[in-house]
């Protein structure tokens, strides 16, 4: 029987010819990742179950990135065990404030990810590096401190839903409203427990940036990973990145899909995630009427170039609307640098916006713009549960970069004009 | 093993931000954590609580966040067992990981009154409410995953191994 692309990476890591949907193995990791929230839960596990090193200095990546710059002193506190045990350990890929990002933007543009690779994250969104052809999922800590120790990790093996794109997205839609309209139509546990596999004719007219994106979401229709195949477009992408050779694998012709899911990319719109769901899906035209106090651009989810890039062809030149505070996050230092360089920035703050360092901060309702009660933000983050930014009356709506800034200018949720 | 207490009845898709708020993520120390287990959807959740009781919840509990910190709390105030129509995938993997006992049972979770007292047989996965007089049949876990459970978690289990 055939497999799907993300059952050969786990037979691969497996060290076994073949495996079937349901099949427990244990699978031999490439990437361990942990952050500053989920890292001292598992160095406490890791310390208080006896083991003494970790399984390979340059396999383990620990990222600060949710509450630093430490937000209060208890971040501190946590920043700082992170610190030590990194250091006792010798971890290679440590990332500290001036080097950090968003640890989902970070590791595939530092090429700290590849192809074919087996990745557990302590952090829901490690789905996010099936975009670079990885099998990736998120975990908890004492997973992470099991897989710190051994450099095994114990999977089911997921069925699979495919995603068979075509045609071309319309130049004001972006990977942001592929993935808010997938959701939406297999509802927030649509994918539970399975792979989601894109495929198709459409995937080369998307970017990585588009890809990473939508590989990012996956765990919000309720998805063990997302994963994308490997063309010229990945391959020019990895080309003096990754520091371990990318492997490729592709999906047998005859792989076994539970079913199939048709996607046009020419029909996709603006779309917009509604309280309190991320499957509470509207096009961003029939919302125009809702008006914002916050917008936030930036996450795990949309803090790449090219998200910056589009904010920025909105807002310059422009202003912000009277009432409405609008918090840029480039998700990297080297985001962040470019984003000088380009001019970004002033043009952001000419525009009445203001822009942070890299941090997770508003998006998990951590710092950096947390909500009153009654108020209500668009952002480009990636969920918007209960409380999620804020005040548990305070409401969140999912978009992407364009319909974000667009939304901005006028203070009320806009539809992004067609370039 | 079991468990037997009154239920706090939840709906579909309860999020781990709700369970415990990120804003509270400053910590990792669970009795400071556990003051705050669900203070977003149930306020008083943490005052009503005593060990033993159940929560008894809909379709794709624990979704969101990998946060640990979730099974933690529930476990720290002492409920006995959560009972769900399912669980999320991160969330299952950690509550077993932890020690936290999870049951899925479609029909339990439908029926079952907030209020009722209910037990819970966890060697057999049968269900009792003792307010309705109704038993389910909850489904066993996989071998491999009662061993985990049975060898007290996770670390515990790869500890015995090697």
């Amino acid at each position: 029987m055939g497999m799907t692309m993300t059952q050969k990476i786990l037979a691969a890591h497996a060290g076994l010819d073949s495996v079937e949907a349901g099949q427990l193995i244990n699978a031999k990791l490439d990437i361990v990742l942990g952050n500053d929230i989920t890292t001292p839960v598992a160095v406490n596990e890791f310390k208080k179950a006896g083991f003494e090193k970790v399984f390979d200095k340059d396999r383990v990546a620990i990222v600060l990135d949710h509450f630093v710059p430490n937000k209060d002193i208890k971040a501190a506190e946590q920043s700082k065990q992170c610190r030590e045990f990194a250091c006792e350990h010798c971890v290679s890929h440590f990332y500290d404030v001036g080097k950090m990002g968003i640890e989902h933007a970070l590791l595939p543009e530092q090429g700290v990810v590849t192809a074919g690779d087996c990745i557990i994250g302590a952090d829901s969104h490690t789905c996010t590096y099936g975009a670079v052809g990885a099998f990736s999922t998120g975990v908890g800590s004492t997973d992470m401190a099991a897989g710190m120790a051994t450099g095994m990790a114990w999977f089911k093996v997921p069925s699979a839903i495919r995603f068979n794109l075509t045609g071309k997205l319309p130049a004001n839609c972006s990977g942001k409203d592929v993935i808010l309209t997938i959701i939406g139509m297999i509802g927030v546990d649509g994918a539970l427990y399975k792979s989601m596999e894109f495929t198709g004719e459409g995937v080369k007219t998307l970017t990585m940036d588009d890809r990473l994106c939508i590989c990012n979401m996956a765990i919000e229709a309720g998805a063990k990973n997302g994963i994308f195949p490997v063309d010229e477009t990945t391959v020019a992408y990895m080309e003096g990145r990754c520091e371990r050779k990318p492997v490729v694998y592709e999906a047998d012709a005859d792989a076994v899909y539970e079913r199939t899911i048709e996607i046009n990319l020419s029909e996709i719109v603006p779309t917009v995630s509604c309280p309190h769901l991320p499957e509470n899906t509207h096009p961003a035209k029939e919302l125009g009427d809702i008006k914002i106090d916050q917008v936030v651009i930036g996450s795990c989810t949309n803090g790449r170039m090219e998200d910056m890039e589009v904010a920025y062809n909105v807002l310059k030149g422009n202003k912000v609307a009277d009432g409405v505070r609008c918090i840029i996050i480039p998700a990297t230092m080297q985001i962040y640098r470019d984003c000088v360089e380009k001019g970004y920035i002033t043009a952001f703050i000419d525009a009445g916006a203001v822009v942070s360092t890299p941090t997770c901060g508003p998006c998990l309702g951590g710092y950096m713009g947390i909500l009153a009660a009654g108020e209500r933000c668009i952002a480009t983050t990636n969920r918007n549960f209960v409380g999620r930014m804020g005040h548990v009356d305070s409401e969140v709506y999912l978009a992407s970069p364009a319909t974000a800034a667009a939304s901005a200018l006028t203070g009320y949720i806009t539809e992004p004009k067609e370039a | 093993m079991n468990t037997k207490g009154s239920v706090f009845k939840y709906p579909d898709n309860v999020d781990t931000d709700v369970i415990i708020p990120a804003r509270y993520l400053n910590t990792s120390n669970a009795a400071e954590l556990a003051q705050h287990c669900m203070e977003d959807i149930d306020a008083g959740f943490v005052k009503k609580v005593q060990p033993g009781d159940i929560m008894v919840a809909g379709w794709n509990f624990g979704c969101g966040s990998s946060r640990e910190h979730a099974p933690l709390v529930i476990k720290t105030c002492k409920t006995g067992c959560v009972i769900a129509k399912s669980f999320a995938r991160i969330f299952y993997r950690n509550a077993i990981n932890i020690g936290l006992p999870i049951l899925e049972c479609e029909a339990a979770a439908e029926e079952i009154s907030a209020g009722d007292e209910v037990s819970v047989d966890f060697d057999t996965g049968v269900i009792t409410d003792h307010t309705t007089g109704k038993t389910y049949q909850a489904q066993p876990f996989p071998p491999f995953i009662q061993s985990i459970i049975k060898k007290g978690g996770l670390l515990a289990s790869l500890k015995e191994e090697n």
